[in-house]
């Protein structure tokens, strides 16, 4: 009996010990920036889910697109309808890899980040580098890269063409906790 | 005994569920609730004539110009019905994602509009799924047209017409959406004392997208008691919706000359098979008066 409390016992510790080593946010921060000569034009989705685990140094991160929000609520729709067609492909998602994540504590470091980054339900590989901070109960990624709106095969109508940016920036601030 | 074996195959399980899992399996588990309000399921705010089941989302101003010129029929000498033209000018705004509250004026009677519009359900996908969207809608009109010996002067309530509409649609995936609205229209003047005060009438309508950006629309309206001395017709309307970032520009082609639910619905008297079709359009142009609510 003794035995299979001391199992139990070392189960528990395993099974915590293991949890730590996730660490995940439900709230995350991903907005898109686009400047043209006409106009720039904004959103911000709050609700980016994001998974880091320690051990690996994989990230794995995934939004809805109809959780961006617009300043004007028609851009936002026919952000949805007529550019990123939501209801074929409601989200982004990116797969991919922190390097040295064993040599990053609780000071602010700049790494690099590489993955896959699937829009639209094109993916294309990304490398960014990254502002990163360990601690033992957050880790903070924050940073920005660029995409081009081509490679993600969206359609820009002419008409509109000289509103959109080519290049879109896309910024990004995570704040993971433990998961357990 | 048995209890113990159990509990320990249980907690055997717990680490080893968590290692199997990849990072995105995880992600999909905490990803919540994923119910989505459906929408885009008209271009714009207007089916044809009629209203869709759209509202603008808080703190937008629309700005709606339309035209119907007359009838094809009447030939060369009226340029196919271009020589005449009506219009109807209109400002919406929504208060919520809601509520609208909107004024028009339109030149065919000189008739003034005012109405609302609340979305009471809404179509929704996902977890909790919800299969229609429902708006309801409800306009008071005031005809001021000096049509009258002076002797007969209306009243102002003399003068005065209510719409009240139930719109119901479902999209049918994103190229096909389906509206019915069953209308109940009070005239506190009719032409004639026979005539009903009371009106009921059921209409249908689609829109069926053919790119990203244009639709073709149909709208029919069939008046179940419409009025006896005068020899009304059902409206009829097709039309092409195009639609370009803050602008929708409808082409319509209808029987209809107004541009108000009492008119096309209820007073309609061209046939459009013998044709008695108005070339007509509808422009808008939304505004984002008020930023829009982050949520």
């Amino acid at each position: 009996m003794a035995k299979i409390f001391g199992l139990f016992f070392w189960l528990l510790v395993v099974n915590i010990a293991s949890g730590q080593d996730k660490f995940l946010t439900k709230e995350g921060f991903v907005s898109f920036f686009s400047h043209s000569i006409v106009e720039d034009i904004k959103a911000d989705n709050n609700q980016v889910l994001s998974i880091i685990d320690t051990t690996t140094g994989k990230i794995a991160i995934q939004l809805l697109m109809r959780s961006f929000m617009f300043e004007k609520a028609l851009m936002q729709e026919h952000f949805n309808e007529n550019y990123v067609e939501s209801h074929k492909y409601p989200k982004a998602t990116f797969s991919g890899e922190i390097t040295n994540l064993d040599e990053i504590d609780d000071t602010n470091t700049v790494t690099e980040i590489v993955g896959t980054l699937t829009v639209h339900g094109e993916k294309k590989e990304i490398s960014t580098m990254v502002d990163i901070r360990m601690m033992d109960d957050e880790i903070v990624l924050k940073g920005d890269f660029k995409v081009d709106v081509a490679d993600f095969k969206i359609k820009i109508p002419s008409i509109v063409a000289n509103n959109i940016a080519k290049t879109i920036k896309v910024s990004f601030e995570l704040h993971h906790k433990p998961y357990e | 005994m048995k209890n113990y074996l159990l509990l320990f195959i249980f907690v055997l399980m717990l680490p080893f569920k968590n290692l199997a899992q990849d990072l995105e399996s995880i992600l999909e588990e905490e990803a919540s609730d994923t119910t989505l309000t459906v929408s885009g399921t008209f271009n714009g705010t207007r089916l044809l004539n009629g209203h869709s089941v759209e509202t603008r989302k808080t703190g937008v101003l629309e700005f709606l110009i339309s035209h119907r010129f007359g009838r094809i029929n009447s030939g060369f000498d009226q340029l196919f019905g271009l020589d005449d033209s009506n219009i109807r000018f209109g400002f919406e705004y929504a208060l919520n994602n809601r509520l609208t509250l909107a004024v028009g004026r339109s030149s065919f009677e000189k008739t003034f509009d005012i109405y609302g519009k609340y979305r009471l359900l809404q179509q929704k996908s996902g977890e909790n799924p919800f299969p229609f969207g429902m708006t309801l809608f409800g306009s008071a009109t005031a005809k001021t047209i000096k049509d009258y010996l002076p002797e007969n002067k209306p009243t102002f309530s003399e003068r005065l017409t209510y719409t009240g509409q139930i719109l119901v649609a479902r999209k049918f995936g994103p190229n096909v959406s389906l509206q019915l609205m069953p209308t109940f229209i009070h005239f506190n003047t009719v032409p004639e004392n026979n005539d009903p005060h009371d009106m009921v009438a059921l209409g249908i309508g689609t829109r069926i997208k053919i790119s990203q950006r244009v639709s073709i629309n149909g709208e029919y309206y069939y008046n179940l008691n419409p009025f006896e001395s005068i020899d009304v017709k059902n409206s009829i309307a097709f039309g092409v919706d195009i639609e370009t970032g803050g602008h929708i520009f409808q082409l319509v082609f209808t029987n209809a000359v107004s541009m108000i639910e009492k008119g096309f619905i209820a007073e309609t008297n061209g046939g459009f098979f013998n044709g008695d079709i108005h070339f007509g359009f509808n422009i808008s142009r939304a505004f984002q008066v008020k930023k829009a609510k982050q949520n």
